[in-house]
């Protein structure tokens, strides 16, 4: 039996420093191949909850359910053998490291006998980084570091995968490309939570979205019906008209 | 009774002396965050600076200037401030640990130099015959140590007056907040690394009088005073009274040299002369491990800094990872 | 002049060299320059020849491979106090930093390793005293090669093995997954957890490579000159220097970073004499840090 749903993180409290909470109370579920997004102002606290997930940030209060099973105290580095993967949103690739070294790094926990066939598989996807396979990845362009940072993720086949902002500084292209590329894998059946400050992109892939202000969830629903919302759109997606084509914060 | 008065002097003197060294550390790591690891690099230079200046001539090596003492003090710290301020303008841009290795390599330096320029310093042999001051009364011990005492102690007080004045006026001021966090204070535009360069040589200058005042009142150098152990019986004594704390720096210093004499001492009276300096690397072992468990159990030492302190530091705070952050596990 | 030098150098380059890789690796992961690395040197010199006596005093002197001073023991000596000396390193974190990276600043960290430095140091003396101890007292003729250099059998096997220790370093960070989770944590640890690697785990490989590494030094070091107590503490500025001039964090940099070192020690012993020859390590930590602060290889700002 399944559990019902994929992640819950539940009324979390967690911050950098003893006392100092950032996230004060946020809550947010992720059903079973769903894509959720994550949205809010800058400052919010969506990075510092995802990584309180991830187990980089401590948690005061609260608890995250991976499945069925607990993980509000796992150490970071067990949380890829549960099968949650990460991409933060900053200094997401080994820089000094080649791309392939980047993927077998990641590959590690995979049984011996599949390493291969799944850096094979990654290549495969992302044709870009084949053909840049023994490159140094701090010498990536801006959309091929963010595409193998997914591809180090979808290494340990996750049945999570988090992703902070991947659209962060690309162009309208590459946004596109990254977005479609998202679609592509939650279509191979792996949930995503996916943090966004280009909102009209995430809500057009997202099922649903959460939006948090000041450490706290402030509104939830499904993403059409957020993107559909006037209010919602001028306050917090910094979204003018409702007919802006997707990736179209920054217009040409 | 006559003769413990005297010792008693004599050891207030050397821990004073001591206590001029942690001073001078305090100005720079306690108040700005530089470390050193070169302590007796620094005192050695203040060291050979005066006695070559104020000794009388000699026909064996070059110097014998015969300079007064007081000249002598004065331009030992000058000289070693003056170095200072070079191993600052080489590394003080650069990551803490760059000066900790330059600051071991010019002791290291010095004490070849020390060593081998025998012409200058006397070779392994050292300088002899440094005046003393109150050299008059060296008849009656008693009468010298007491006069030497009152000396050095003034020079402390002057210091030590000196350095509270500094650390509360606006120089002090921002000297902390660079330590705290240098984005923050340079982002008040100062200029960080000439404040560190102006605390680094004045700290050096300290050093290198302490180095003069110990040079006169022993009136004896040579090339093995000047090892790395000194450097640590002062940073033990900065860390013992607490770093950032001008009274937990002198304390320290007598503290720890109390505790080091003592054990010496015993060590010279109880233990075999044929096992002496097996006990004597015993003692080393013994302080180095305790100046480990204070650094684990009381970082701030037995003083601490005071509050002022942090309350001054508070104001210009900022968040951000400190700049020099170790990988946790 | 005579090209002896150039061998000297190389040797006693070689030697840093050794001792660098261990210190840039313990640097770049650790974040902090541990002044404990060249008594981790002394360390494993020491207990590699106490490896070797309790081996030949249990079952009797054994023969030498002529033409080397030294037989078996000290390769099945060696072998057992690299391991030693990385239990060492391993035993110094678990009692020292690893407490003082849950609340200390790294600067802390050098601190107490300077006072640990000492206490090692001292150790040693109380120990063995001070006197000087060799591997073995048999002179070793030195064999001319051409170019009027001459060199010891000792000292072409230590050349030997400084050469293998250093390509097995390399393979095994390019090729081992260990290797790599090392680079990944000195890079970037947050990531590197993120990735599945074990920080904690990565740490203590380092320390036990860093020591056996050390011990490696130690014994070149005891083999072909003396043991002391001192030994590794007066090699720790040319180890500074070698791996500050190679870029902190690069293998093949503090190779040649000791390499360099080495030759200009040898140069200055034959143009201003050996008095200096300490020195010689300090001027270029200076002049690297004022013209080029990475290093030759180096990769991260310093
Ligand atoms: N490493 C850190 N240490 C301390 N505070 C941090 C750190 N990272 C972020 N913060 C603080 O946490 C707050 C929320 O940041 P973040 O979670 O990155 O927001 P968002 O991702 O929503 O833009 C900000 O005020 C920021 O200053
Ligand atoms: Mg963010």
């Amino acid at each position: 039996m399944t559990a019902p749903v994929a992640l819950v993180a539940r009324d979390i409290e967690a911050g950098y420093e003893p006392g100092l909470p950032i996230v004060k109370g946020a809550t947010i579920t992720v059903g079973h191949g769903e894509i959720v997004a994550l949205l809010g102002p800058n400052g919010a606290g969506k990075s510092t909850l995802m990584k309180a997930i991830a187990g980089l940030v401590p948690i005061s209060r609260g608890a995250v359910l991976l499945g069925d099973v607990d993980i509000t105290r796992t150490a970071a580095h067990r949380m890829v053998r549960r099968g949650l993967a990460f991409v933060p949103q900053t200094e997401n690739v080994f820089t000094t490291m080649s791309v392939e070294e980047n993927l077998v790094l990641a590959g590690h926990i995979a049984p011996a006998g599949t390493r291969a066939a799944r850096v094979a598989a990654m290549l495969a996807l992302f044709p870009d980084l084949a053909r840049q396979r023994r490159l140094a990845a701090g010498r990536l362009s801006g959309g091929q570091r963010q595409m193998l940072a997914v591809a180090r993720a979808l290494m340990i086949e996750p049945s999570v995968l988090m992703l902070d902002e991947p659209s962060a500084g690309l162009s309208p292209k590459l946004v596109g490309e990254v977005f479609a590329k998202l679609s592509e894998i939650r279509a191979s059946g792996v949930t995503i939570l996916l943090v966004e400050q280009n909102a009209r992109a995430a809500l057009a892939i997202a099922d649903r979205a959460y939006i948090l202000a000041d450490g706290r969830n402030r509104h939830e629903g499904a993403a059409a019906a957020l993107a559909a919302d006037p209010d919602i759109a001028a306050h917090y997606l910094g979204l003018g008209g409702a007919d802006a084509g997707v990736g179209g914060r920054i217009a040409p | 009774m006559i003769d413990l008065l005297g010792y008693g002097a004599f050891f207030l003197v050397n821990a004073l002396i001591f206590g001029v060294l942690c001073l001078g550390l305090n100005l720079q790591w306690g108040q700005t965050g530089l470390f050193n690891v070169g302590v007796a690099g620094f005192a050695a230079i203040g060291a050979y600076a005066s006695a070559i200046l104020t000794t009388p001539e000699a026909a064996e090596r070059i110097g014998g200037f015969g300079w007064p003492i007081l000249a002598g003090w004065l331009a030992a710290m000058l000289i070693a401030g003056a170095a200072a301020a070079l191993v600052g303008l080489a590394t003080l841009r650069l990551r803490a640990d760059y000066l900790a290795m330059t600051t071991f390599g010019i002791a290291v330096t010095i004490q070849v130099v020390a060593l081998n320029a025998t012409a200058l310093t006397g070779g392994p042999f050292g300088i002899a015959f440094i005046p003393r001051p109150f050299a008059s009364l060296a008849e009656t011990p008693i009468a010298f140590n007491a006069a030497n005492l009152a000396l050095t102690a003034a020079v402390v007080l002057g210091l030590f007056l000196v350095l509270e004045t500094l650390t509360r006026s606006p120089w002090g001021r921002v000297l902390r907040a660079i330590r705290e966090d240098e984005a923050a204070a340079a982002s008040l535009g100062k200029s960080v690394n000439f404040y560190r360069l102006q605390a680094f040589a004045f700290g050096g200058a300290i050093m290198g009088l302490a180095g003069a005042m110990q040079a006169h009142f022993i009136g004896f150098i040579a090339p093995d005073n000047y090892l790395s152990i000194l450097t640590f019986q002062v940073w033990a004594m900065l860390i013992v009274g607490g770093s950032g704390n001008n009274r937990g720096a002198l304390i320290g210093a007598v503290v720890v040299w109390a505790l080091w004499s003592l054990s010496s001492l015993a060590v010279g009276t109880f233990v075999a002369p044929a096992f002496q300096a097996r006990a004597a690397a015993l003692q080393i072992v013994a302080i180095g491990m305790a100046l480990a468990v204070i650094l684990l159990v009381r970082p701030r030492g037995l003083v601490g800094e005071r509050a002022t302190v942090s309350r001054d530091v508070e104001a210009l705070h900022d968040e951000g990872a400190p700049a020099h952050e170790p990988v946790r596990d | 002049m005579s090209l002896q030098f150039l061998a000297d150098g190389l040797f006693a380059g070689a030697l840093i060299g050794l001792g660098a890789v261990g210190l840039t690796l313990t640097y770049s992961i650790l974040r902090f320059s541990n002044f404990t690395h060249g008594d981790f040197i002394s360390w494993g010199a020491y207990l590699a020849l106490g490896v070797v006596s309790a081996l030949t005093g249990w079952i009797g002197p054994a023969a030498r491979f002529m033409p080397f001073s030294f037989g078996w023991p000290l390769i099945v000596g060696g072998l057992f106090a690299m391991a030693l000396t990385g239990l060492l390193a391993l035993a110094l974190d678990a009692a020292l930093f690893k407490p003082l990276r849950r609340t200390g600043h790294g600067i802390v960290m050098v601190i107490a390793s300077f006072g640990a430095s000492l206490a090692l140091r001292a150790m040693l003396e109380f120990l063995f005293t001070s006197e000087p101890a060799y591997f073995s007292r048999a002179i070793q003729i030195a064999i001319p090669i051409g170019f009027g250099i001459r060199v010891t059998p000792d000292q072409a096997a230590m050349m030997g093995l400084a050469l293998v220790v250093v390509i097995a370093m390399h393979l095994l960070l390019t090729r081992t997954h260990i290797g790599r989770s090392m680079r990944a944590v000195s890079e970037n640890p947050a990531l590197a957890r993120v990735v599945g690697i074990d920080v904690a785990a990565v740490i203590r490989a380092t320390w036990l490579i860093g020591g056996a590494l050390a011990c490696v030094s130690g014994i070149m070091l005891g083999l072909t000159v003396q043991i002391r107590p001192q030994m590794g503490f007066d090699l720790l500025l040319p180890l500074f220097a070698a791996a500050i001039l190679g870029g902190i964090g690069s293998v093949w940099g503090a190779i040649i970073g000791g390499l360099i070192v080495g030759i200009a020690e040898a140069g200055a012993v034959q143009v201003i004499g050996s008095e200096y020859r300490s020195a010689v390590a300090f001027v270029l930590l200076i002049a690297m840090l004022l013209v080029r602060p990475r290093g030759l290889f180096g990769v991260r700002e310093g």
